[in-house]
């Protein structure tokens, strides 16, 4: 076990050098920055002691050896547009998009789940037959789209709830959060509706496909020979089977909530990564790109190496298997 | 069922049985059939910025502007016609989402199976990038690849094939693999064929069911992407609406309750969105062995 | 005396877009307290629909459309839902043919032989724990404490089936029907189950139908045989009389293509032709298409009946020879 989790953190490693260098060549490549740092007046001294300053007149590959060795030590450079280091300016809107994700991916899991399982359960019935159409339906709306029928109907037309912003926040371990107040909950309810609807339709494909295949399987039909209700053939055989491949979903979802979040969180105005890095990339602001790409590959490495974990904790013949 | 009946022939036969399926099939044959024959339904050419009057801008359904007819869905910020903007942008939507489907298509599929049949190191290689492709969101690199790209129609096309070609390679090594380890294969190789002869004729027409099931899925999620990125400003410039960008000119005016700029396109959208999953989702049905009765 | 199990009239019927599939149409069995029934077939013969249907496992598209199914005296066919599994597991037990699968891969052997007792039973975990350990060492598991903390995949495939037959005996059930338990099994723990299983049974006085393809399984284990063709029963009567001198030319057909009859360099006798499928089945006997001794009579359907000391469904049987 401790030789998989090496391997695997080695692996991690250098799949991250490869993103840094992919990432840092791609965000090179977008626009001239220096036209951002500068007003267009200024004379051709300040341009050209600006360009030294940041680096810009030397080779791609010495750029980017200064910014590994900066990014070692810890300094991930400063933006262009706020004048801050990127770092705690990541920081500072991480917890929005944070608590925006985890609302939403759980709570797609939480409804999504158990209609999925009735939807395999009784594929026939009628309700099954909504919960899948509707499941179409969920993955065929852009989230785009769902953020402003959202709006059009409960912000504009019936006025109940906030068309954007995060609403009240209260700090807690000195972060800012907002479903811990009435008024945050009313902010945060239509991005995260809106951001899980997708990953809804597919936690919902998901447990209808794996509790299907659940019920045509032979433990099944042998746990129904031995006169086990089928309310505890679900929940004491079926479940823990199905709940193998919904954890990886969960995991992987989460990282690709947050990547969809980039839509929702300028759909609604919402004070998150997402909004920063559209911006960023609006403005031309390098740093903040880089950073936030890295952040993303970071999260995405350590979810999937989390997820493989938690696979061999819940399956049996992987923990005793071959890893 | 006729047993004597050609594959084709049962494949449409039990896809006509599915009468939402049907229905959604004749509803993108129409919006297709619409998008192509535009020129001919609609009273205006919205990419022509010389015609557009700024006076009849932001108008509701129903007005008659100064071109003299009726703007049946409105006008849009620039005083488009939004039923030609509409199936001008549906045109733009179509040919970009089949485009990029078609292209991620053959990168992909080929990569797969050349991946598969090539084995070894090659196999490794490419397998490994396809992997940490997919465990990267889609839509984050086809963000990036459009920003550092710029707009335009092949842009966004390119942005599109390279965040989706993964799903298609993915797809095509995995069941090349399992077509390769199969006996007749072996069977195959063992007499004189070349091995060209073998990928061709053997190991890809297996590999074709599992690829049109990704396709069916991947060209909705390519208009759907298309139009998310535009929706973001990183898709088609103004001048050149596609659905996504006439949505995101008009999001600005839904709150003073001009909603129609949005709306109208949004409901095309999605009707074309939803009608190719649904499509889609009978042609899987058909094409899993695992759920034939 | 009430038999153990006597099925009357089963008919079980498929209901697919193409039409009814006939998987069981008319079936007759009896089987008395520590007796044990063979039910011989081809796959496709609807001998394994008919173990499903005693249980009433059937689901949809399927369904009993007529018959009767006793256990002990009492009729099993349209019993509620909740009646039904109160039956199962507890009066008439099922064991399946690959113990690969029909162990829960997840759950310790343990939890899953508490939860077949709890589904009859209120039992404290210390009872439950000693009932299992007593089951399994029944059927001749030597460690079965050990047994109960270990997940299937950990144990082999005989002590797999060995644990599901445990699981079968827990609550001492008037009727096992073993569908091709060692089927998937080594030769050698093969011949050891079946060992083990008539053991069980003279001991219990538990009556066992065992579904099986195999005649060589059946000869050496059944009292009596049912061989089934199309849904049908063909022939039925004890095991000695219908093995030495088969009366149906199916049944003739069947143990001529048992390898170990012919010698060495001798073509091996096959009957001709497959099974025929169950969908729009003409009428009459299903057989006679592969049969050589067919004749115009055959168009309509025999009815069984008693030639020689065993039922036969046949209008031009084998003489005795």
């Amino acid at each position: 076990m401790l030789g998989f989790l090496i391997q695997r953190l080695l692996q991690a490693v250098a799949v991250m050098v490869v993103i840094s260098a992919l990432v840092f060549v791609g965000v090179f490549a977008i626009g001239n920055p220096i036209d951002v740092l500068i007003a267009p007046d200024a004379t051709q001294d300040i341009r050209l002691d600006t360009i030294r300053r940041y680096g810009f007149d030397q080779p791609l590959w010495k750029q980017y050896l200064n910014f590994v060795t900066s990014l070692v030590q810890g300094d991930f450079g400063r933006s262009f547009v706020f004048n801050m280091p990127v770092l705690q300016l990541i920081l500072s809107r991480l917890p929005a998009t944070l608590e925006l994700t985890l609302v939403a991916v759980i709570g797609a899991t939480i409804i999504g789940v158990p209609l999925g399982m009735y939807a395999g359960y009784r594929p026939n019935a009628v309700a099954s037959r909504a919960i899948m159409g509707a499941s179409v339906l969920g993955f065929s709306l852009p989230t785009f789209w769902i953020g402003i029928l959202f709006i059009m109907g409960f912000a504009v037309e019936l006025g109940w709830l906030p068309a954007g912003g995060r609403g009240d926040t209260v700090e807690a371990w000195g972060i800012q959060w907002s479903v811990l107040t009435l008024n945050g909950w009313s902010h945060l309810v239509l991005p995260a509706l809106t951001l899980s609807l997708f990953r809804m339709a597919l936690m919902i494909r998901m447990a209808r496909a794996g509790m299907r295949e659940a019920m045509l399987s032979d433990y099944v039909r042998f746990a129904r020979a031995q006169g086990i209700s089928d309310g505890k053939v679900i929940f004491g055989h079926v479940l823990k089977n199905i709940s193998i491949p919904l954890v990886t979903v969960f995991g992987l979802e989460l990282a690709a909530t947050m990547a969809f979040a980039v839509v929702t969180e300028t759909i609604f105005s919402w004070p998150g990564l997402g909004k920063l890095i559209i911006d960023s990339i609006q403005s031309l602001d390098r740093p903040v790109m880089v950073a936030y790409l890295m952040l993303v590959a970071f999260l995405f490495i350590m979810i999937n190496f989390s997820v493989d974990i938690a696979y061999a904790a819940l399956d049996p013949r992987v923990r005793s298997g071959r890893t | 069922m006729r047993r004597d009946a050609s594959p084709f022939i049962r494949f449409w036969i039990e896809f006509a049985e599915n009468r939402l399926a049907l229905a959604a099939l004749g509803v993108v044959i129409l919006v297709v059939g619409a998008a192509i024959l535009a020129p001919l339904f609609t009273p205006q050419d919205p990419y022509d910025i010389g015609k557009l009057v700024l006076g009849d801008a932001r108008r509701p359904p129903g007005h008659v502007g100064s071109g003299g007819y009726v703007h049946l869905l409105g006008t849009d910020a620039q005083g488009r016609d939004l039923w030609s903007a509409i199936l001008y942008g549906l045109r733009i939507s179509i040919q970009i989402g089949i485009t990029a489907g078609a292209v991620a298509f053959i990168v992909g599929g080929s990569l797969g199976t050349i991946a598969a049949f090539a084995g070894g190191r090659t196999e490794a290689l490419i397998m490994r990038f396809i992997d940490l492709q997919l465990s990267f969101p889609a839509i984050l690199l086809a963000l990036v690849i459009s920003a550092i790209l710029g707009q335009g129609k092949w842009q966004l096309t390119i942005a599109l094939v390279a965040s989706q070609y993964a799903y298609f390679a993915r797809t095509a090594h995995g069941a090349a693999v399992a077509e390769r380890a199969k006996e007749y294969i072996e069977a195959a190789l063992s007499t004189p064929l070349s091995s060209r002869v073998v990928v061709f004729r053997h190991i890809l027409p297996n590999c074709m069911p599992p690829l049109i099931v990704v396709a069916t899925v991947q060209i909705a999620n390519a208009i759907s992407l298309e139009a998310t990125l535009s929706f973001l400003g990183l898709g088609l410039p103004v001048t050149h609406p596609s659905l996504g960008t006439l949505i995101s000119n008009g999001f600005q005016y839904m709150l003073s309750g001009r909603y129609w700029i949005s709306i109208y396109p949004g409901i095309a959208l999605i009707v074309l969105i939803l009608a190719v999953n649904l499509v889609g989702d009978q042609i899987r049905d058909q094409l899993n062995p695992r759920l034939q009765r | 005396m009430t038999a153990a199990l006597e099925v009357r009239g089963l008919k079980t019927h498929f209901f697919t877009r193409s039409g009814a599939v006939k998987a069981v149409d008319g079936v007759d069995l009896t089987i008395e307290r520590g007796r044990v029934l063979g039910l011989v077939g081809e796959s496709g013969s609807g001998k394994s629909v008919t173990g499903l249907s005693i249980l009433g496992l059937i689901d949809h598209p399927g369904r009993i459309v007529e018959g009767s199914v006793k256990l002990d005296g009492q009729e099993l066919v349209g019993l509620d839902r909740d009646a039904a599994r109160r039956v199962r597991g507890r009066r008439i037990a099922m064991i399946f043919q690959d113990p690969m699968m029909t162990l829960n891969p997840v759950l310790r052997v343990g939890t899953q032989m508490s939860m077949a007792l709890r589904a009859h039973e209120t039992v404290s975990n210390d009872t439950a724990r000693e009932r299992s350990v007593r089951a399994l060492s029944r059927v001749g598991l030597p460690t079965p404490e050990q047994c109960l903390a270990a997940y299937p995949h950990q144990l082999s495939g005989g002590m797999r089936q060995r644990v599901a037959i445990a699981i079968a005996l827990l609550h001492s059930p008037s009727v096992i029907v073993a569908d091709e338990p060692t089927t998937a099994l080594d030769v050698s723990i093969q011949g050891q189950i079946l060992q083990e299983m008539q053991r069980l049974g003279a001991e219990t006085g538990v009556a066992l139908v065992w579904i099986t393809h195999d005649l060589a399984v059946v000869s050496s284990l059944a009292h009596d045989i049912a061989v089934m063709y199309a849904g049908r029963i063909v022939e039925h009567g004890p095991t000695a009389d219908v093995l030495a001198q088969p009366r149906h030319p199916y049944t003739r057909g069947l143990l001529d293509s048992v390898p170990g009859e012919a010698k060495p360099g001798e073509k091996l006798a096959q009957i001709p032709g497959s099974i025929p499928a169950l969908i729009d089945l003409p009428p009459g006997c299903a057989f006679r298409a592969r049969c050589s001794r067919a004749s115009g009579a055959c168009e309509a359907m025999p009815e069984i009946a008693e030639i020689g000391g065993r039922l036969a469904r046949c209008f031009h049987p084998l003489e005795a020879a």
